[in-house]
This record gives C-alpha cells, sequence and structure tokens, in this order.
C-alpha cells in the first residue's frame, strides 16, 4: 500500500503516531498494530466517531504466535488477537491487531461496544484460553465444558492419535452428562416470575426442527419464549485445525464441508485467499468455470432451504419437488466435477480439469427448464396464506440491528440494504456479470423468503451469461505454485522435475504473509483469513463464516413469539450446522 | 332383525372399518407419493399393498415401552380412548338402511358426544408422558378440541332444523330430493374444517407439529399403543368423512348402484380430500388457528343459524 488511506491519517491524527504501527498485508486491508489499552478507544472511534463509520465487528480471532518462523517482523512472541470491522459506507475493511505476551493473557472484552464480539470472544477463549475482561460469561462456546485444554494453542496435538485412547467409563459418563444440563442461574435467567413457572425445554440437540445437532434451551412461559440460549459446537470437527497441518492443497476437501450446502462456493473463499498470498492472477476461463458452478451450488443450496423452510411450517410437499430439481443441479454438477455435494474440485490457481464434452447441453436444459419451475414453486410456498401469516411479521430485526449482530447476506438484504459482495468487492470476475441484487425491506422472515428465491433467479441469469460467453482458454494459471503443479517442462530439465516432485509431494511453499478473502457465499459473507509464514502448510486458517453471527442472534430476534415461531425464525436464517461449528 | 342379525352387522362394521383403518395406511402413502412426484411403498407385494401388513406386524412386534417417569395406568388408557370413542362413533352411522348398528333417534347428538371424549385421549396420553413436548402438544390438543367441538355442533344444527331430527337416518332420508350441501354450504365448510381439526391433521396437526413438537402428546408411545393413535386417527378419518358423506351428500342415496356402494364412494371421497390438504397446505399457529375459530368461524356459524332458521320459518309460513 503506497498511498496512506485517510482512515490511517485520521486515526494518526487522533490518536497519535505512536499508536499505531503498520503491517502491510497482500490483501490491501489495512493493518494496525496497537496496544491492548487503546483497543477500545479506537473501536469506539471507528464505531462512532468518525464520519463513514465502521459498525459491523466482521471478524474476531486469535493467533497463536508462538511456534511461528521469522516471527521477529512481529509486535508479538506469544498471541495476537486480530478484528476485522468493515464499513458499508466506505466499502472498506480496517484490521486491528493486538499483541499479547504471556502463556494465559487476558484482554479487555469489547462485547460493550459490539453485541456479536461476545460468540466471538467466547471462541477465543475456548480455543486459545485468553480471557476477556468484561465479557458478560465467558464460557466455552465449541468444545465440550469438560475439556482440557485449549485446541487452538500450537501445545494442543492435532489428532486424536496424539492424546492416547478414549475410555468411557461410568464416572466419567456421569461427569459429562451433569456438563450438559443446563443451569438457568448461570445465565441469569429466574425460574419463575410473579405469575408463572418458567418451564425450560430443551430443542435438540435431537429435534427434526433443528436441521441438524444444535441445541436451543428455552425459557418459556406457556409457549411464549422468555429467553433462549443457543449450545452450538456439536459439529465442531476443527476445520481450523486442520488447516495448520494438512498442506495447501490438501487442506482443500476440508472446506467443502464446511458450508456444506454450499460446495466448491467454500473452495473459492480459501483459494482467493491462497491465490492473494501466492500472487496467482487466475486465466479468465476459471474465473467464469468457478462463477458458474459457484452459482449452480447457490441455487442448490436455496433450494435446499426453500424446501425445508415449507417443511417446518408443515407443508410437506415442496422440498420432494426441490429435491428433485436440485438432483437436476446435481446432474450437472456430476458431469463437470465427478462429485455432488463435496466436489473439491477448485485448485490453486485454477480447477481440477477443463470442462467436459457437452457440458453446455446439460447446462442449457436446466437454465430453459428451471424459471417455470421456480415461478411454480414460489406460487405454491409463497403465496399461500398460512405461510405469509406463519413468516410476515415474525422474526424481525432492524438494519441497524442487524449490522451491530454482524448479519450479512440475504439477511442484511431482507432489510433493505443493497448490499452484495459480487457487486460491491467484486471477486472471480464478477464485475463482468450482469445481475440484479434484491432486496425486501421489512427484515421479516416472509421477507427473508423472498428475496432468497429472487436471488435463485439472478443465479440462474449468471449462469446463463457463463453459459453464453465462457472465455476459451487454459483452466489453470501459468504459475509455479499452482496445484498440481504443470508438467510443462518436467521432462525437459532436472530443475523443474525437482520443483515438480516437491510440489507434488510436499505440497507448494506459500510465501509468507497473510491474506483474507471475502465472499457472499450461500448464506452470506464467508472469508478465509490465511496466515502463511513460509511453510507447506498454513500457519493459521481462520474461517469466518456466515451462520455463526446468524445463530448468535436468533434468541435476540426471538423474544416474545412463540415456539412455532422460532421454527419459522431458524428456517429463515438459513444457517448450516458445519458452518456455524467448523 | 334378530339379535344374531345384530351381533353379524356389529363385527362386519367393526372388521370393514378396522380394515379400511388398516388400508388408509397404503392409500394415503401411496397418494402422498404420487402428489409428491415420488414412488411411495411399491416393494410389498402388489402396488406395495402389503406394506399394511408390515407395518401392523412391526408395530405388533415393537418393543412396547412404558417410560418410567410415565403415570402407568393413565398412560396405558389413553390410547384405548381414542380408537373406543372413535369406534362408537360408527355405531350410529348408518351405511344403509339395513346396515346401522344403532339408529338412535338421537344419533347426531350421540356421535358430537363421542367426538368429544376423543380429546381426553390426547390430554391423559400428553399428561400422563411426564415429557414436556408431550404436554405442550396435549394442552395444544385440549383447547383445539374443545374449540372446534363447538363450532362442529353449531355448524350441524342448521342440518336439524331442516330435517326437525337428530336421527341420521331421518337425514339422509330428507335428502332425497336435494343434497344438503345445497341448502347449508356454509355449514359443509364449517363442518369439515372442525373435522379436520377434531382429528388433528395437517394443516391443523399442531398437538402433534413434527419439526416443533417432535411429536407432540404422543412423543413417548411406542409399539401397538402407539398403534392406537395411528389407527385412531385413520378412523377418525373416515368418521369425518362417512358423516360428511351422510349430512351433506346424501349417505347411500344415489341411482344404479348398490346403497353401501354410494357410500363408500362418497366416504372415499372425502378421505382423499383428507390426503390431498395433508399434501398441499402448510400448518397454521396454534393461537392463529384459535384465532381463526372463534373470530371467524363462530360469527360465520351462528350467522348460518340465524339465516336458516328465518328461511325455514318463512317457508312454514
Amino acid at each position: 500500500m503506497t498511498v496512506v488511506s485517510p482512515i490511517f491519517q485520521d486515526l494518526e491524527k487522533r490518536f497519535g503516531v505512536e499508536t499505531f504501527q503498520l503491517q502491510i498485508t497482500v490483501d490491501e486491508i489495512l493493518t494496525l498494530w496497537l496496544a491492548k489499552d487503546r483497543l477500545k478507544p479506537v473501536i469506539q472511534y471507528l464505531k462512532n466517531s468518525i464520519e463513514q463509520p465502521y459498525r459491523m465487528l466482521y471478524d474476531l480471532c486469535g493467533i497463536d504466535e508462538r511456534d511461528r518462523a521469522k516471527k521477529e517482523i512481529l509486535p508479538t512472541k506469544d498471541f495476537t488477537i486480530v478484528y476485522h470491522l468493515f464499513s458499508f459506507d466506505r466499502n472498506n475493511f480496517i484490521r486491528l491487531k493486538v499483541a499479547l505476551e504471556g502463556s494465559m493473557p487476558s484482554m479487555p472484552s469489547i462485547t460493550s461496544l459490539f453485541k456479536n464480539a461476545n460468540w466471538y470472544e467466547r471462541e477465543v477463549y475456548d480455543m486459545f484460553g485468553i480471557k476477556f475482561e468484561g465479557h458478560p460469561h465467558l464460557q466455552r462456546i465449541l468444545m465440550p465444558l469438560t475439556w482440557k485444554g485449549h485446541p487452538l494453542r500450537k501445545e494442543h496435538p492435532a489428532r486424536a492419535t496424539e492424546m492416547g485412547p478414549f475410555k468411557l467409563f461410568a464416572e466419567l459418563e456421569d461427569r459429562e452428562q451433569d456438563a450438559l444440563e443446563f443451569k438457568p442461574e448461570e445465565w441469569g435467567m429466574e425460574r419463575e416470575s410473579e405469575d408463572a413457572d418458567f418451564m425450560f425445554l430443551n430443542i435438540g440437540p435431537q429435534h427434526p426442527g433443528t436441521h441438524g445437532v444444535l441445541r436451543i434451551v428455552l425459557q418459556l412461559d406457556g409457549e411464549d419464549i422468555v429467553d433462549a440460549v443457543p449450545e452450538i459446537g456439536f459439529h465442531h470437527r476443527g476445520a481450523e485445525k486442520m488447516g495448520e497441518r494438512q498442506s495447501w492443497h490438501t487442506y482443500i476437501p476440508y472446506t467443502d464441508r464446511v458450508d456444506y450446502l454450499g460446495g466448491v462456493m467454500n473452495n473459492l473463499a480459501y483459494l482467493l485467499s491462497v491465490e492473494k498470498l501466492a500472487g496467482i492472477e487466475v486465466p479468465d476461463r476459471v474465473k467464469v468455470i468457478r462463477v458458474m458452478l459457484c452459482e449452480l451450488f447457490r441455487i442448490n443450496s436455496h433450494l435446499v432451504w426453500f424446501g425445508t423452510f415449507a417443511q417446518d411450517l408443515g407443508q410437506l410437499s415442496p422440498v420432494f419437488y426441490m429435491f428433485t430439481d436440485r438432483e437436476k443441479v446435481f446432474d450437472i454438477i456430476e458431469a463437470i466435477c465427478g462429485g455432488r455435494m463435496h466436489p473439491n474440485w477448485f485448485r490453486i490457481g485454477g480447477v481440477a480439469q477443463d470442462l467436459p464434452d457437452g457440458w453446455d447441453g446439460l447446462v442449457r436444459d436446466f437454465v430453459n427448464y428451471f424459471p417455470r419451475k421456480l415461478k411454480e414453486y414460489s406460487n405454491m410456498v409463497l403465496r399461500n396464506s398460512i405461510f405469509k401469516a406463519r413468516t410476515k411479521g415474525i422474526g424481525i430485526y432492524t438494519l441497524e440491528e442487524a449490522i451491530e449482530w454482524g448479519v450479512t447476506g440475504p439477511g442484511l438484504r431482507a432489510c433493505g440494504l443493497e448490499w452484495d459482495f459480487r457487486k460491491k468487492r467484486p471477486y472471480s470476475g464478477y464485475e463482468m456479470f450482469d445481475f440484479d441484487i434484491p432486496t425486501a425491506q421489512n427484515g421479516d422472515c416472509f421477507d427473508r423468503s423472498i428475496v432468497r428465491v429472487e436471488e435463485m433467479r439472478q443465479s440462474l441469469r449468471i449462469v446463463e451469461q457463463c453459459l453464453n460467453n465462457m472465455p476459451a482458454g487454459s483452466y489453470k494459471a501459468n504459475h509455479p505454485l499452482t496445484t498440481p503443479p504443470l508438467k510443462k517442462h518436467t521432462m525437459q530439465d532436472i530443475e523443474t522435475l525437482i520443483t515438480h516432485f516437491l510440489n507434488v509431494s510436499w505440497g507448494p511453499v506459500i510465501p509468507p504473509g497473510e491474506a483474507m478473502s471475502c465472499i457472499e457465499a450461500t448464506k452470506g459473507a464467508n472469508s478465509y483469513y490465511l496466515t502463511s509464514d513460509g511453510n507447506t502448510s498454513a500457519y493459521r486458517v481462520r474461517i469466518r463464516t456466515p451462520s455463526f453471527p446468524h445463530m448468535q442472534m436468533v434468541p435476540y430476534i426471538s423474544k416474545g413469539y412463540t415456539v412455532s415461531d422460532l421454527l419459522s425464525i431458524l428456517g429463515s436464517v438459513d444457517y448450516v450446522l458445519a458452518d456455524i461449528d467448523r | 332383525m334378530t339379535v344374531m342379525q345384530h351381533i353379524w352387522i356389529v363385527l362386519g362394521v367393526l372388521f370393514v372399518l378396522l380394515n379400511i383403518a388398516a388400508g388408509l395406511i397404503w392409500v394415503e402413502r401411496r397418494m402422498l407419493a404420487m402428489w409428491q412426484d415420488r414412488l411411495g411403498p411399491n416393494r410389498a407385494g402388489p402396488l406395495g399393498i402389503l406394506i399394511v401388513l408390515a407395518d401392523t406386524l412391526k408395530l405388533f412386534f415393537k418393543e412396547d415401552w412404558i417410560p418410567p417417569f410415565a403415570d402407568k395406568w393413565v398412560f396405558i388408557t389413553a390410547p384405548a380412548i381414542v380408537v373406543a370413542s372413535v369406534l362408537l362413533s360408527f355405531a350410529v352411522v348408518p351405511f344403509t338402511p339395513q346396515i346401522i348398528v344403532a339408529d338412535l333417534n338421537i344419533g347426531l347428538l350421540f356421535f358430537l358426544a363421542m367426538s368429544s371424549l376423543g380429546v381426553y385421549s390426547i390430554v391423559l396420553g400428553g399428561w400422563a408422558s411426564n415429557n414436556k413436548y408431550s404436554l405442550l402438544g396435549a394442552l395444544r390438543g385440549a383447547s383445539q378440541m374443545i374449540a372446534y367441538e363447538v363450532f362442529m355442533g353449531l355448524s350441524l344444527m342448521g342440518v336439524v332444523m331442516l330435517t326437525g331430527s337428530f336421527k341420521l337416518t331421518d337425514i339422509v332420508e330428507a335428502q332425497r330430493d336435494m343434497w344438503f350441501v345445497v341448502k347449508q354450504p356454509v355449514a359443509l365448510v364449517v363442518f369439515f374444517i372442525a373435522g379436520i381439526a377434531e382429528t388433528h391433521r395437517l394443516p391443523f396437526d399442531i398437538p402433534e407439529a413434527e419439526s416443533e413438537l417432535v411429536a407432540g402428546y404422543h412423543s413417548e408411545y411406542s409399539g401397538m399403543k402407539f398403534g392406537m393413535f395411528f389407527i385412531g386417527e385413520y378412523l377418525g378419518i373416515t368418521l369425518i368423512s362417512a358423516m360428511t358423506a351422510t349430512i351433506f351428500f346424501g349417505g347411500w342415496l344415489g341411482p344404479f348402484l348398490p346403497p353401501w356402494m354410494w357410500f363408500f364412494l362418497k366416504t372415499f371421497a372425502f378421505i382423499l380430500f383428507f390426503i390431498l390438504l395433508r399434501a398441499s397446505l402448510p400448518r397454521p399457529r396454534y393461537d392463529q388457528l384459535m384465532e381463526y375459530g372463534w373470530k371467524f368461524l363462530l360469527p360465520l356459524v351462528l350467522l348460518n343459524l340465524l339465516v336458516t332458521g328465518a328461511v325455514a320459518l318463512w317457508i312454514r309460513g
């Protein structure tokens, strides 16, 4: 970054030059180190005082720096806490980093500034053992309450085989059982009010309405929800930890499974980061192929949402029609990628193979077939008066609340903000496409639904444009760090052969640095914030998923509604458990 | 009729009804599958008809578990009540002029009384299960069924006024010239809606709303006790369909075909309509259902009663 950004000048003027230490990153996000006691005033200033403020806490994560190679460039030897703020007015991220010393450091909490900091700080505490002073309820969030150690610390083993055999003896089982018991007092809840005893109802972890292993404890007065506590983490598989052990290339299949309805769209979020780090520019054909598959997956994901949402509200048939059409999309994806839900098909610097012969026929058939069906479905579901009665005016949040809680994607657009990262911060060639951003005004369950249905139409438009304008060229960038590495010259000289051999066996070595991608995934903004210390695997993989903040907001928007409404709200939020828990 | 003839009628009706209720398992699943673009059960026997046998056997041989925290005797009694009350209702249904178990002169009232009893099975079952989901389901079920009981009764009073009798055979005979569906269309609609609520079928399956309450009042039931609720539901559908046919569509009356055939065809059409509703409609919220009942159906049915009464008086001069 050669030009000093205005916000940096502004901050230096306000807080003094010595407060900040600038770090240059390849993703061109303004990155500033600051001392931990200056963090709150700076964030307060960025959020409330400046013009065009940074109103969204986009992500908050920690990094254990203790094993890092070449760490002399950093102001810390132990831990870093990274705050990503986003400004819609400026269309700009800012990254604030705080260096922490000591093996169990602590940090002032910013829950008083951002409501959604609550879960993020709990996650950092859970993963690193870093305490946040002033946090209302600092408790483990992803790991079981009985877990020993903090998984993302470097000394914590990454594989179960390093941890000794697991035995579930009776005493341990009782202990684990007891730990699962919900104690309302811990959450500051009353067991009774003046005129009623509250019922505490476990929705989940096994429940037909939660779409996965999610537990929501409801405090009920009759059927009215007084308060709710979501308990997540049942689907936690340590995706971030695995990123530190897999090579850059072999981590791609793990990303598929984060938002498991988004398929290759997860690959894209990861690879955009890796490619930024490696400095790879992909050819146009790659961009368009990627866009096409991502949009097909968006249609797929929204179809699943559409069907299951209707089913949550008791409409039994739509889900069958929609899954049938989803199969048609899967047929295309299968013909192109060979896989269905998790094709693992994008590669560093390209895609795995070129498009097969006849792909255009398949896609064209679908593009011609689907609009009529979509119209039928939206008539069937969205125009049904019972459906409207169940969704209109339910689970409302305003635009301010949405931004405060970190809501992105269709949930944000349903509040009237025309914001789509594909349009506003185009990546992978989205600037070449012609499509609209559907919005709605009320921010209730119904509006979130119509936004998604309209998005399917727009996705179809994009797919059609891909179909008609597929550029010729290579399906892979001509760059030494692409995977699998190029084989062109390997048989000519020994040097290229050795490089090829190493890049296949170890995988590519990505240059040191850090980069964050940001894509408009099916559920909202998805980011991979990767740190490389010049090794064959990432030093730290941070996955910012949209479902995590969305789920955090559920108690807030479901208070005062009934149990039935909770199902409408959960359905309309459209989360995927793996996307929450990673 | 001799005593033996009576006994044979009772046994015959019982036999046919239970078989129809079991057969509906297959009918419903096949019809739903057809409307939902899928195959449905098609493996056991021709067109999958033996699924009925398989399902019944499964229910019989499943472990019949009574949760240790349940109120044992109430828990056992509850599923019996639903089947018993519905079967008793069938006693007054005139299948043909000859085939009727008891042609009571308060037939209609008897039917209403028996279907009211059904609510006990839900409330007791939900309460005795000692499970929060069951309890919520039972409470929903109680208020829903008690509310819709009222509209169901009131909607039929127009028909009673026109016939001047509670006897179901009289009601059928009164439709020789014109079915009551023509004279009482509003009553038909209200009766049928109330009937859906009584049988707690989609869209009014609020007491057992699967996505909300797991299985509602029968969450804890297994084996044949669950089977009783299951059969009770199908018997309930058959009953409401049979009553609709009897009261509004002339029962056994019809040209060419034998009376029982007419009765069967009419009833079956309504059963299919029940299934079609399940395939197409979402479920309203519990309070919306109540609101719809008290604020819309009740005034409507009272108005219907008023107009029917006025017209009846006017015609009589």
